[in-house]
């Protein structure tokens, strides 16, 4: 099953590096990893999406605990419903005859045209993993020239927070 | 103004640093040109490795943080092995390694080695200090990281240019304040008294003895809670010592290399009490298989369901956790389990006789542990020397060290060190094989130079006795690599080092000698004859 960790730390050099060390040396594996600056600018936030089960999931956040620049970790998939979301960016090959109908497609799955050139089209497009599959799915017969995505970032449903 | 290596300095003097251990080298010179200035002891070690080995026997003698000082490139990667060692033992240790100048990081200039990413996974934590003004916090957090929750050990890196900027004053700071990091000492109320109940009702119960009720130092919490509740006691190798082997709950050592009835113990239990054991694989085999119920008593929540599911946990400092439980509970009726047990270790006999043409080192063990000093602290080493010391060694009121979790050879002569400077009163013996003892002899000079008077028991068997003895086992006796050929008359090396060595053939001989080892003021080294086919059990 997979996990969503919301993961706040201290932002400072070499905690990306402490927290993925982690991984590594402990296997556990890691789907997918966001990191970013809060709210409050000491502050960073690492979404991290882990594939594993209950067992390890729970190691996963007793290790990252230990971590001294790790101040809090919420298990969001644990804690009830989140918001998730990632970013694509997309290079479509497709020539004159085809723009039309690949635009179409990217207004459909509310993803936005971001460079238009000769022979392919770039697309921007925000939303769940499943959002995304599903736009790719559709865009690799015209041919996808290259690919891009950042990893998920997710926030709890409702007015708590991570840190409350 | 300072410059930042006068402020390490004071940071140390701020943190009662007594003595440290270490190796100098470039970029490490502005410190050590501030540390001569003061009132702290350096002891100049003659490798980095064994300066972590040294503070770690400090620390555990002490129950003060151990200070290791090391150069940038080399010198600081020779420390690694000791710093994972002390991690795997949760030994508070603080390292500090002089590192290139800051703006020449990642150019891969001489001596540069980027020691914060190769320890990541054998530190509590580590620094890499990038502006002078930092030196006081970071040393401040280190000392309480190392020291505070689950002991370990915590590296500071400090740039050569770091150390010559100058601050403008030195304010040391009270306290630590790291958001991140508080450690939980109290253990819950309701899960000590559920816990309780539950060993109230056990048929069967068992206390398992790990090291963290030595870091935890609550050795007579221990005692009086087992006493209280009449709960047979076992232990892990690094729970040795807390309970004396004499102690009528104490039952023995478990785990592969531990005694065969404290396991069967172990298996027929219905409920155990894990206090500050980790279930390593040396010491619980098959965690899976463990039928007992578990109360699981450890102050770090990941040790908590890792290697064995806990029925009830408790997260908490030990002695704090035991104090309350020992309040809490009544009796616990397993007088017959407790008799039972205790049959069993008086019936299981004692294994090795004194010979007369080797010495037979566990007889030899037995004799040297009783005329030694209730409150000696013996160090032993890894390997088959390991075993006999830990299986035939009575910790009494004193101390029993070595390096359980990583099995570092060449430990027991360098803790030895640390821990005889720690408590200069006391006696301290190092036992070692003819493999550790080569693998941190040069450590002979540090005792010649400081005076430092270690006893060392060398069991010279010429081989790689516990290796052999699995060739032996399952490799249909191959020894590939394990018998030692080319060795020194160690007798002769260690009075070249200008100190007193004997030589023992037989278990008389052995036995007089120790007397007369133990009896000296000085640093002895006695080598005894061990026949190579001597089981490690």
């Amino acid at each position: 099953m997979k996990y969503t960790l919301s993961v706040l730390v201290e932002n400072q050099p070499g905690v990306l590096s402490k927290v993925s060390a982690l991984f590594s040396r402990r296997g556990f594996n890691i789907d997918s990893l966001a990191v970013g600056v809060t709210e409050d600018p000491a502050i960073s936030r690492i979404t991290i999406v882990v594939d594993g089960d209950e067992h390890i999931v729970e190691q996963v956040e007793k290790q990252l605990n230990k971590l001294i620049a790790v101040i809090k970790v919420k298990n969001l998939t644990a804690a009830g419903s989140y918001v998730s979301c990632l970013l694509m960016l997309v290079k479509v090959t497709c020539n004159t005859k085809q723009r039309l109908e690949v635009m179409k497609i990217a207004e459909q799955m509310h993803a936005e045209v971001v460079d238009v050139a000769a022979n392919s089209l770039t697309l921007q497009c925000a939303g769940t993993l499943e959002n995304i599959e599903n736009l790719t799915g559709l865009l690799r017969p015209y041919g996808i020239k290259e690919l891009v995505r950042t990893g998920t970032v997710a926030l709890e449903r409702g007015s708590s927070t991570a840190h409350k | 103004m300072i410059s930042g290596a006068e402020m390490m300095v004071k940071c140390l003097q701020e943190e009662n640093v007594t003595i440290t251990f270490g190796y100098p080298g470039a970029v490490i010179c502005p410190f050590y040109d501030f540390l001569e200035k003061t009132e702290i002891k350096h002891v100049l070690v003659r490798s980095e490795q064994n300066g972590a080995h040294e503070a770690s026997g400090f620390a555990r003698a002490s129950g003060k943080a151990g200070v290791c000082i090391a150069t940038s490139g080399p010198g600081a990667t020779n420390l690694i092995t000791g710093l994972a060692t002390a991690y795997m033992d949760s030994i508070p240790l603080v390292a500090i390694t002089g590192q290139v100048n800051s703006e020449l990081l990642g150019s891969d200039v001489f001596q540069e080695a980027d020691v914060t990413g190769a320890c990541e996974s054998f530190t509590k934590h580590s620094y890499l200090v990038k502006n002078v003004e930092d030196i006081p916090r970071v040393f401040k957090e280190a000392f309480h990281i190392a020291a505070t929750g689950r002991p370990g050990p915590v590296l500071i890196d400090v740039p050569y240019d770091v150390q010559r900027a100058q601050a403008e004053s030195f304010v040391y700071p009270e306290k630590a304040e790291i958001i991140g990091y508080k450690p939980r000492t109290k253990g819950h109320s309701m899960q000590i008294k559920k816990a309780a109940r539950l060993l109230e009702s056990a048929k069967r119960p068992v206390i398992c003895c790990g090291g963290g009720v030595v870091s935890a130092g609550a050795r007579d919490e221990m005692i009086a809670f087992a006493k209280k509740t009449g709960i047979p006691v076992v232990s892990t190798m690094m729970g040795l010592g807390v309970i004396p082997m004499d102690n009528d709950h104490y039952i023995g050592m478990i785990g592969s290399h531990g005694k065969p009835y404290a396991n069967r113990m172990m298996n027929e239990a219905d409920v155990i009490v894990l206090c500050g054991a980790r279930v390593g694989d040396r010491a619980i085999p098959n965690p899976k298989g463990v039928k007992a119920s578990i109360i699981h008593i450890d102050i770090d929540p990941a040790e908590i369901g890792k290697n064995v599911n806990a029925h009830i946990p408790i997260v908490g400092d030990i002695k704090s956790v035991l104090r309350e439980f020992t309040k809490e509970i009544g009796a616990c009726p397993c007088d017959e389990w407790l008799k039972k047990v205790q049959q069993a270790k008086q019936e299981a006999p004692l294994r090795g006789e004194p010979r007369t043409d080797f010495v037979e080192p566990r007889a030899f063990m037995r004799d040297l542990s009783s005329m030694m000093e209730d409150n000696a602290i013996l160090t032993a080493d890894v390997g088959s020397n390991q075993i006999w010391a830990a299986n035939n060694f009575n910790t009494k009121e004193g101390r029993f060290l070595t390096s359980g979790g990583m099995g570092t050879m060449g430990y027991a002569l360098p803790a030895a060190i640390g821990a005889k400077l720690a408590k200069p009163r006391r006696q301290v013996v190092a036992v070692c094989g003819d493999g550790s003892f080569q693998m941190s002899m040069c450590e002979l000079a540090t005792m010649n130079q400081d005076r430092v008077p270690v006893k060392l028991v060398v069991m010279r068997n010429r081989c790689l006795g516990m290796v052999k003895e699995l060739q032996d086992n399952l490799y249909q006796g191959r020894h590939v690599a394990t018998l030692l050929q080319g060795d020194p008359d160690i007798v002769k090396l260690v009075q070249a080092y200008g100190i007193k060595a004997a030589f023992a053939q037989n278990n008389e001989q052995a036995k007089a000698l120790a007397k007369e080892m133990l009896a000296s003021k000085e640093a002895y080294v006695l080598v005894c004859d061990v026949d190579p086919d001597t089981p490690s059990i």
